[in-house]
């Protein structure tokens, strides 16, 4: 549908404002472009992401390249991913103190001495749930899960009435300041379709942050999943997350 | 992070729902109420009430109007709202609204209002000259037989309305309810009591706000009210505020005795964030000071006009604390953290397009709207003549409508 809009668009430009030479270097650059070079088939992919947490440095650059990639608004209250620094004192392991600053976008200056407790890192995103409430509650249904399980947001649609934001128990959602919609992070979605990885799974130096496609066979986050023992954020919301953790504590939420 | 405690994911430290949310439950809670209050009369026969009857429909009317306004006024998009309508998706609660609304105010109230209305309508149409005969002639739709079967087909119509109605009222608030009772990821607002919580609040709030604007419009009209109609309201605002409390009550109890994985942030934010609001404003100003006063009034014999000094009191103080428990659900399910371990502010902005001013102007708007409708359909002093009296070339202008 979109493609035959597009095609439509590109003919009645051409016919409008284009002689003949410049529409014939139009096409070509178009045939060039990556996204029609790919021949990419959503029902072939279902798009996961692992996060092995035991990796983790919380350098920041995954919320950088983020940042960078996807155009986020610079302020450091939205956030398409960010990092979280849990620190968990022995001594009173129900009260973890946890900090992000500016979600981590620096990196953590030091902070616990060594051998005061346990501290590490948490790189949060959208969990792209299966069963996600931010699709469900929707009045218009301008976000959807995909059929290659990416929930995305149609910004041309949504109505801006914030009830995705609510209902998303991971906090992953924020209303973008200039176009006054949802936004979140798209795993990318850009980058996948081209044959990419997300940005931060490309910029994370310590490799933590792996995207899975489930349907591919020969992804080896198969035998990764296979072989560490897994977990989802807050299970109880039975949101059916698809951003699985290694070695994620039970502190976390 | 300036006005944060503790840790909240980033994204949420600016609240998403502003006071002009807090107002929409509030609305539309004062038309579902101030609806049941009209049914009383209509559907249970209750007499005594017959002089706010009409009142409460056109207050209804009056809120139920203004009620999408702090939505729209909300949304970053207004101008999609009515996607809503025409692409509705299905799986969501709020999808609903538009065609509740709908509901609601086409199917019911207007239709029940012009019913009871027909009547005065022709009469006032026929009574008067130039532009205001005109303009009651159209409100009568052309419907202008005055015949005994006529009138009797009204109030049957009328009647089957109303109960049509009574359901309708209550889909229209425990739907604002459930709008916010099922967000699971939200453990202030995620209760299955939470549709018929803001049901009875409605109820209580529209009983009591009928209840003084007929005291108000009273005392402006310079006419004695009639002090059998004000108790027997008093009473069921009574009745019903001890059934809200006592659902509330059940919903704390609970909470406190499962004391679930939220527990303790919540609790922590009762007692300092929301302390005002909660235990001060709405629990005990709002609350426990009205419920003493009325259940005064229902044992203690004082003269009618202490008593009305009281009602207004007690109507005043509920009013404040059914808007103080809409604030505390919609803003206080915002200012704690979904990872339980820290809280934020809400800093509400004054001349803003969410802040203080356009609140004020959302909530004196249906007062305008009220007035506008009580000038154009007096709920008092029907055209006492009728036709089978005095042909209508001879009835003067007056008619007794004011």
């Amino acid at each position: 549908m979109d493609k035959t809009r597009r095609d439509f668009l590109i003919l009645g430009t051409r016919l409008l404002v284009m002689t003949g030479a410049t529409a014939a270097a139009l096409e070509h650059v178009l045939n060039g472009a990556p996204e029609a070079a790919t021949e990419y088939k959503k029902a072939e992919h279902w798009w996961a992401m692992i996060i092995d947490l035991e990796k983790c440095i919380g350098a920041g650059h995954c919320v950088r390249a983020c940042k960078t990639e996807n155009d986020v608004i610079d302020e450091p209250m939205f956030f398409r991913t960010w990092v979280e620094r849990y620190h968990i004192d022995m001594e009173d392991p129900d009260h973890p103190i946890v900090d992000s600053p500016d979600g981590g976008i620096n990196g953590f200056p030091e902070k616990y001495p060594d051998g005061s407790g346990k501290t590490f890192f948490v790189p949060k995103l959208c969990n792209h749930c299966e069963d996600s409430p931010c699709t469900q509650v929707c009045p218009v249904g301008a976000t959807f899960q995909t059929d290659d399980g990416v929930v995305l947001i149609d910004k041309d649609y949504c109505v801006g009435c914030r009830y995705c934001i609510q209902a998303c128990p991971y906090g992953c959602r924020y209303l973008d300041p200039r176009t006054h919609t949802a936004d979140k992070c798209t795993l990318c979605y850009h980058r996948l379709t081209r044959g990419l990885i997300p940005a931060c799974c490309e910029a994370c130096p310590a490799g933590a942050r792996q995207i899975a496609d489930l349907k591919n066979p020969n992804d080896p986050a198969h035998e990764y999943l296979r072989t560490h023992k897994m977990q989802v954020l807050k299970p109880q919301m039975a949101t059916r997350a698809k951003v699985f953790y290694n070695g994620l504590d039970g502190a976390v939420r | 992070m300036p006005g944060v405690d503790g840790f909240m994911y980033p994204n949420e430290i600016e609240l998403q729902w502003s006071v002009l949310i807090v107002l929409y439950p509030f609305i539309t809670g004062l038309v579902a109420g101030a609806f049941i209050l009209a049914s009383l009369e209509r559907v249970f026969n209750v007499q005594a009430v017959r002089p706010t009857y009409r009142l409460a429909l056109l207050t209804a009317l009056a809120f139920l109007l203004v009620a999408p306004l702090p939505l729209q006024l909300h949304l970053g998009h207004p101008e999609r709202s009515f996607e809503m309508l025409l692409t509705p998706h299905t799986t969501s609660a709020m999808a609903m609204f538009g065609f509740v609304y709908l509901w609601y105010l086409m199917v019911v109230l207007v239709v029940e209002i012009w019913l009871e209305y027909r009547k005065p309508l022709v009469m006032t149409a026929r009574q008067s000259t130039g532009a205001k005969r005109l303009i009651y002639r159209a409100l009568t739709l052309g419907s202008d037989n005055l015949s005994p079967a006529s009138l009797l087909v009204d109030d049957r119509v009328g009647r089957v309305v109303t109960i049509i109605g009574i359901p309708s009222a209550f889909l229209l608030h425990g739907y604002v309810g459930f709008i916010f009772g099922s967000v699971k990821a939200n453990p202030w607002w995620s209760t299955p009591m939470m549709p018929i919580v803001f049901l009875f609040s409605a109820i209580v709030s529209g009983i009591a706000l009928v209840m003084l604007l007929y005291i108000a419009i009273c005392s402006i009209r310079r006419v004695s009210l009639d002090i059998v109609c004000v108790d027997t309201v008093s009473k069921y605002l009574f009745y019903a505020f001890l059934v809200d409390f006592s659902l509330e009550m059940i919903d704390l109890m609970h909470r406190i005795y499962e004391a679930d994985e939220s527990f303790r942030a919540l609790d922590f934010m009762v007692k300092t964030r929301l302390f005002t609001s909660q235990i001060v404003l709405q629990i005990v100003l709002g609350t426990v000071v009205p419920l003493g006063i009325l259940a005064a009034t229902q044992l203690v014999s004082f003269s009618s006009k202490a008593r009305v000094r009281l009602y207004v009191t007690a109507g005043l103080l509920t009013l404040i604390g059914i808007l103080a428990m809409r604030w505390n659900v919609v803003i206080g399910g915002q200012l704690f953290s979904k990872s339980f371990l820290g809280y934020t502010t809400y800093k509400v902005g004054f001349a803003t397009r969410e802040g203080l001013l356009p609140a004020i102007l959302v909530m004196l708007l249906p007062f305008g709207i009220l007035t506008v409708l009580l000038k154009l359909l007096p709920p008092w002093n029907d055209p006492e003549i009728t036709i089978d009296e005095i042909p209508a070339v001879m009835m003067g202008p007056s008619g007794g409508a004011r």
